[in-house]
């Protein structure tokens, strides 16, 4: 490890603080209505808003979990990456043109259209924090192992402090940039995240005559791994059946998750018309798309140059296979600059969950639920919105401190799970079944996201075994790690059902309003000029 | 006036317009090809992905066999995974531009028209 240059890696760091500060600056000098911080005056082209959904998706999770789980565990780690992609197809076809039609900020805007407004706003916000919780909490363990790994920094205080910085230096992007500011410096880190990985890609594939079957057969070939399983799946998952169970509720949670995560959905609000909400996803797709396939190689590149016996006893373990790889290729420079890249993605990607969250607590509970939408100014809003960008910043550094050396892909698969059962099956519904009502928006939300949350506290993920958040303890009294494979079918019955049980008709008025603005585009939300 | 979700459709069309509109033909016709297009494909790509985890979990000998080198049927299917995903997102895009915004687009301008007052307020919304 003496080949890492703490100085190195942190001036390379401090270059892409310094320039994206600078932009974030510039683009901060239009930013005056609710329109502009929250959804950059829907300016963004789809081609820009693809990209920067890149930089929002393509987490620390993706970058550093997939490349150490596909190092590690193989085949089974490839799945995130599959899970991760295919998802985007549900957003595509069934919700990001229809949403981007329908609602003006968040994801509360479309669930609360045609229902009663407070407690469908404070469910779809109450959720749009869990969700950012869940989200912010990963990659904030990210960003501490990395801190371990790269900057060379031992003991509890000095990483601490670390993220603390990081932490500040994201509340500085939300605060100042608002959407604008965060969208850019998320176009520059999905720029820099698939350059660099491209690069790594070319070099391993070039180190094996640009064969994979090769890469695959020197990864297999380590000594201390787990041999010709970590091609096939079943390395990690293929134990017993309930394993297998737990690989299928991860698989379910994955596919389904995308489309009902709220700092997703909210990135469709930044283009003009839904046209460009498609064609930015298109473009979303092709680069997310491409980075996975890259991260294949990535993964058992770092299996084969590395090895599995380096990669575990590393600080920060299976999320550190990405960086020694970059270090095994091209030595200190290019693990600085891989480094920075990763430091980045934690960056971008917590800062556009600040800004969603954020945006939920202040237009859904404080302007919607608090104020009923009566006598607020934007001003006030977005006001309110910066002072709760400034609290969830805080506590995303504390979690940050707290949740350090959990596999980041892991925590992220949690989000999505509680994604997926609290908030995808109310956006379907809504956008797609005329009788859906009040009641069964608010059954499906509370009881997909309790049903989630508590399933995750009694798994074997929160207690009873060893690479737990609670080792010590034992209340472990669901078998699953992921929650999905109950929560999110659990989520989609209670819609219904409270839908057919309650007496309350849906607004017919609003119904017909909401899916002819939906399909056609009719008074959707425009850009705003400068 | 701000925007705050409360008075959005202040101005716009009433709600019987818009259930005039709903009803009309070619609403229903733009809804029919929407969903004749999405329902599907969404249930095939779903399908997809459930054979190919199903066939991780409980086939992992099939996964496993080789097809050339270290390649083997489960890198393959997993890269069809990459395959299908980029098609289909092809073929929607070329659908909805094809099928769906010219229709959306004319329904959209009658909308907006029959409103004209309401929508240049609209567009002073945000400023």
């Amino acid at each position: 490890m003496s080949e890492i240059n703490p100085v190195l890696n942190m001036s390379i760091f401090g270059a892409f603080v310094a320039v994206t500060l600078f932009i974030v600056f510039r683009a901060s000098r239009n930013t005056n209505t609710a329109a502009d911080y929250y959804a950059a005056g829907r300016s963004f082209t789809g081609s820009q808003n693809g990209f920067a959904i890149a930089g929002d998706y393509l987490s620390a999770a993706s970058f550093l979990g997939i490349c150490g789980a596909i190092a590690l565990n193989g085949y089974d780690g490839f799945l995130y990456s599959i899970g991760f992609l295919v998802a985007w197809l549900v957003a595509l076809l069934l919700v990001a043109e229809l949403l981007r039609n329908t609602g003006k900020f968040t994801m509360g805007d479309v669930l609360a259209f045609r229902m009663r407004q407070r407690p469908v706003r404070a469910a779809a916000a109450l959720a749009t924090l869990a969700v950012s919780f869940f989200y912010l909490l990963a990659q904030m363990a990210g960003g501490g192992s990395l801190v371990n790994l790269l900057m060379g920094i031992e003991g509890e205080v000095g990483q601490a402090i670390v993220i603390a910085v990081v932490g500040v230096v994201m509340i500085l992007y939300v605060l100042i940039g608002g959407m604008k500011g965060t969208t850019w410096v998320q176009i520059i880190k999905a720029g820099l995240l698939i350059a660099g990985a491209l690069v790594m890609t070319v070099w391993v594939l070039g180190l094996y005559g640009f064969n994979l079957s090769e890469v695959l057969g020197q990864a297999a070939a380590q000594p201390d791994g787990k041999g010709q399983d970590l091609l096939a799946p079943g390395a990690k998952y293929g134990e017993n059946t309930l394993t297998q169970l737990d690989f299928i509720s991860l698989a379910l949670a994955l596919v389904l998750g995308t489309a009902g995560l709220p700092h997703v959905l909210m990135r469709f609000y930044t283009v003009p018309t839904a046209k460009e909400a498609r064609r930015s996803v298109v473009w979303a797709i092709s680069l997310i798309g491409l980075f996975y396939l890259f991260t294949l190689v990535l993964g058992y590149g770092a299996g084969a140059l590395v090895g599995p016996e380096e990669i575990s006893t590393a600080p920060g373990g299976a999320n550190a296979a990405a960086p020694l790889l970059a270090l095994a290729l091209g030595g200190p420079l290019l693990l600085g600059f891989i480094a920075a890249v990763a430091f980045a993605t934690i960056l971008a990607v917590v800062a556009g969950l600040t800004i969603t969250a954020s945006a939920s607590f202040a237009h859904d509970v404080y302007v919607n639920v608090i104020r009923r939408g009566k006598d607020s100014s934007a001003i006030n809003e977005v006001k309110v919105a910066r002072i709760t960008a400034l609290v969830i910043g805080a506590c995303a550094i504390a979690g940050g401190i707290l949740a350090k050396n959990q596999n980041v892909a892991f925590l992220v698969a949690l989000a999505f799970a509680v994604a997926a059962s609290a908030n995808l099956p109310t956006i379907l519904y809504t956008l797609f079944w005329k009788r859906f009502n009040t009641t069964g928006a608010l059954w499906s939300m509370y009881g997909g996201l309790s049903a989630a949350i508590v399933l995750i506290i009694f798994s074997p993920a929160v207690s009873g075994s060893e690479t737990a958040m609670i080792p010590g303890a034992d209340f472990a009294l669901f078998p699953l790690s992921n929650p999905g494979l109950v929560s999110i079918p659990l989520s989609f019955l209670l819609g219904w059902l409270g839908t057919m049980l309650s007496k309350e008709k849906a607004d017919p008025d609003k119904q017909a309003e909401m899916e002819v603005r939906s399909l056609t585009g009719a008074g959707a939300e425009k850009a705003v000029a400068h | 006036m701000t925007g705050t979700g409360y008075e959005r459709d202040v101005g716009g069309p009433s709600g019987d317009q818009w259930r005039e509109v709903q009803a009309g033909p070619e609403f229903s016709e733009l809804r029919r090809r929407l969903r004749v297009f999405v329902f599907p494909l969404t249930a095939f790509f779903l399908a997809w992905y459930l054979l190919y985890v199903l066939l991780a979990v409980y086939a992992p000998g099939f996964m496993a066999a080789p097809v050339a080198g270290n390649i083997n049927v489960g890198i393959v299917f997993g890269l069809l995974q990459f395959v299908t995903t980029f098609v289909i997102t092809g073929l929607y895009a070329s659908y909805a531009n094809r099928r769906l915004d010219p229709i959306a687009d004319r329904l959209r301008g009658r909308i907006e028209g029959t409103s004209a007052e309401a929508a240049t307020e609209g567009e002073g919304e945000d400023r």
